[in-house]
């Protein structure tokens, strides 16, 4: 009984729970039936379940949001920490490469071709006589900002289009869907040698677009279902019946829910996107020589990969890792904003 | 008041349709009409093809259903699933439009309203929904979820109350006021439960559809909430309209209940014309469906069981569309549609609305009921007396 009075000390509810527990005698009320009171009893013991342990102190603090919390939960999360570094590790190395690089990744000396490890040269030299280190180095930038800029790309048309189409449904669900399904039955590499042949320019950007305006639809089908699904659940009615409009419910309840399938998918297409560029480029269209990338070394590499191995691995290992850590930070991202999983 | 300058012009706008914020806060004395629902349909067409849509038929939901929910009761309605019960709730809350037929809230149509007058009858009416691991969202915390509607209605709580706004909803029903940054998953369903409750109360309303908030709840758990709605109702003067297909639960909280079956209402009155004096053979049956938590009494009564499947809400049967599964059914129950009315030849409290056209007590329904309900036998012995006068 101490016990359970100090319990009530350390939590008010408990008393009001007592407090509405008490019943009239039976002898002032003969006519109360034995059901109530069997539901009444039962009311005791959950109503001390209700509180099965004191709130941790930082839950009295302020209240917080879905992204607070996922914030929160982010900066201890190890797997996001090591992603996050790499990433950011990567963007400086985009950004500054001569900061990593003191040789010129285009100044090349053929008569070191695929040459292996010297002083000064830790990769080695490539088919041109060039400095694997420095190429690698200098070619994230391109690989990069072609993955980051076209998956980002891709993700947001996708999810917008296939939002709204699962949101609205009805004429506009089927004129978007069709369209998404007129880009997804052009094949991605003769769409390209089409499309890259006919534009004249070579810039960076001609590609990303070239991947945005055919990655899209992937994006828009995961993301329509997802909504979809999520808009059927009965918090989104009950959102809907206190009087929300469209904006709060699709920004508020269906995208929170609906973004999980879509954060994975974008991660995979990041590194199906650097691939992508490195085949477009193998096949003439992509990024042209002078032009520094890793999809271009690798294709290049390819051919003479028993002679010289360390020509194709240096920079399809920076491809692989720079992959693994926009996959990672997806995946953690995700897992932040699943409450579930905390 | 933003209204006040516009006050002349109101009257039209009424007429159009947009009633005045003023219109719903005027008070409905207690027992008169809150809510009128008058010959209320909703079909859902059945559509072939893809790119051309063509209706093929309708799924007749619910097919002509009036009745009064009346200021301060709480009115029960019953029936199996794919009645109708639902999609009556949706109507009403707004959330599908009716395919013809009228919702009145305080004497004005509220079911064609749309934007800020839309929003305006939401404030007044709202749900607790039958499922609490489906109606929280799983990526808001409790504080977000009940503190939502007064993001959306923000005059009804200024913002630097609206957290305690929120822990006062929490206390009211029953859950510790500290757990606002805690998300839906970390509580069980009864207390799932109270938080959709406490969402429902947020904007005070006056009407509250609860569309079976218990069926998903253990048997121990659906006590506590029937009495928390219960308890709520005297607090806030809350008006129920309580949907459900647990008989017994439903006799416990309703003053009144209505039957439906397959779209239609078939019979409705005070719980005890309902349970203890049922004419309608559907609801007899029903009632004789009903567990009897007595041994002895089990072996003796006699149980109705019905014949056949309900039929299908896309093809309902013609005239009554209980006939096809009725043992009393007749060939003028498949030429005429029967009315819910008082039908002549009954008297005293088996005098209430009923739609069969030969409506009348049946021994069987009745005694059920009165074992179920706890009541003596001598009280079943001047009934069967009274009948035999």
């Amino acid at each position: 009984m101490p016990d359970q009075e100090k319990y009530n000390a350390a939590d008010p509810l408990a008393e009001a729970g007592t407090e509405e527990l008490e019943m009239p005698s039976a002898v002032e009320n003969r006519t109360f039936d034995l059901g109530t009171m069997e539901a009444q009893s039962l009311i005791k013991p959950e109503r001390l379940q209700d509180h099965p342990e004191a709130p941790a102190a930082d839950e009295r603090v302020e209240a917080r949001s879905l992204w607070q919390d996922a914030w929160r939960d982010l900066r201890r999360n190890p797997i996001f920490i090591i992603s996050g570094l790499l990433i950011v590790f990567l963007i400086v190395m985009a950004v500054w490469p001569g900061l990593f690089a003191s040789t010129d990744p285009l100044k090349c000396d053929l008569s070191k071709s695929q040459q292996g490890v010297s002083s000064g040269h830790p990769f080695g030299y490539d088919n041109q006589g060039c400095d694997v280190y420095a190429r690698t180095v200098y070619g994230a930038r391109a690989s990069i900002t072609v993955g980051v800029c076209a998956t980002a790309g891709a993700a947001l048309v996708g999810t917008v289009m296939g939002g709204l189409a699962g949101f609205f449904g009805g004429w506009f669900d089927s004129v978007v869907s069709r369209i998404a399904d007129i880009f997804f039955g052009i094949p991605i590499l003769l769409g390209g040698l089409v499309f890259l042949s006919v534009v004249p320019s070579q810039s960076i950007w001609i590609v990303v677009a070239f991947i945005v305006v055919l990655g899209w639809p992937q994006i828009a089908r995961i993301s329509r279902g997802s909504v979809i699904t999520v808009k059927q659940q009965d918090y989104v009615t009950a959102a809907e019946a206190l009087g929300a409009g469209s904006s709060r419910l699709m920004v508020r309840h269906i995208l929170p829910n609906a973004v999980a399938p879509i954060i994975v998918v974008a991660t995979i297409a990041l590194g199906t996107y650097i691939a992508l560029e490195a085949t477009l480029s193998f096949l003439g269209v992509g990024l042209k020589p002078p032009t520094v990338s890793w999809g271009i070394d690798i294709s290049s590499a390819s051919d003479s990969f028993r002679n010289a191995p360390h020509m194709l691995l240096y920079p399809a290992g920076a491809l692989s890792i720079t992959v693994l850590a926009f996959i990672m930070l997806g995946d953690a991202v995700r897992d932040a904003l699943d409450p579930k999983l905390r | 008041m933003t209204h006040s300058g516009a006050g002349a012009d109101g009257a039209d706008t009424n007429g159009a349709g947009v009633p005045e914020e003023a219109a719903f806060a005027q008070e409905v004395p207690r027992g008169e009409p809150i809510l009128e629902v008058r010959q209320l349909v909703k079909y859902f067409p059945l559509t072939r093809g893809i790119l051309f849509k063509k209706q093929v038929g309708a799924v007749k939901a619910v097919d002509g259903v009036s009745f009064d929910l009346r200021q301060g009761e709480t009115l029960g309605i019953v029936g199996e699933s794919g009645c109708g019960k639902s999609t009556l709730a949706k109507v009403l809350m707004n959330l599908e439009a009716p395919t013809s037929g009228s919702v009145k809230y305080k004497g004005e149509e509220i079911s064609r309203l749309s934007g800020a007058a839309l929003k305006a009858v939401r404030r007044n009416i709202q749900m607790v929904f039958q499922d609490p691991y489906t109606s929280l969202n799983p990526r808001m915390t409790v504080g977000d979820i009940i503190g939502e509607p007064f993001e959306i209605h923000p005059e009804v709580a200024p913002k630097g109350d609206r957290r305690k706004a929120v822990q006062d909803l929490l206390d009211v029903v029953g859950l510790n006021p500290e757990y606002i940054n805690r998300y839906p998953h970390q509580f069980s369903g009864g207390q799932r439960q109270r938080i959709g409750i406490a969402r429902g109360l947020a904007l005070k309303p006056e009407i509250i559809i609860c569309d079976e908030p218990v069926s998903a709840l253990d048997v121990s758990v659906q006590a506590q909430v029937i009495n928390l709605l219960e308890q709520l109702q005297g607090e806030f003067d809350l008006s129920y309209m309580f949907i459900a297909h647990d008989l017994s639960i439903v006799r416990h909280i309703s003053d009144r209940v209505g039957v439906m079956y397959l779209g239609k209402m078939v019979e409705i009155g005070s719980d005890a014309e309902i349970y203890e004096h049922a004419t309608h053979p559907y609801t007899q049956a029903l009632l004789s469906a009903v567990p009897v938590p007595d041994p002895t009494g089990r072996e003796g009564r006699e149980r109705i069981v019905l014949s056949g499947d309900v039929p299908s809400p896309a093809n309902p049967p013609s005239g009554c569309r209980f006939r096809t599964r009725c043992w009393k059914a007749q060939e003028k129950c498949a030429r005429e549609t029967p009315a819910l009315t008082v039908r002549e030849w009954l008297e005293g409290a088996a005098a209430h609305d009923s739609a069969c056209h030969f409506a009348a007590e049946r021994e069987i329904g009745q005694s059920a009921a009165e074992r179920e309900s706890g009541q003596g036998a001598t009280e079943r012995e001047s009934g069967k007396q009274e009948k035999q006068q």
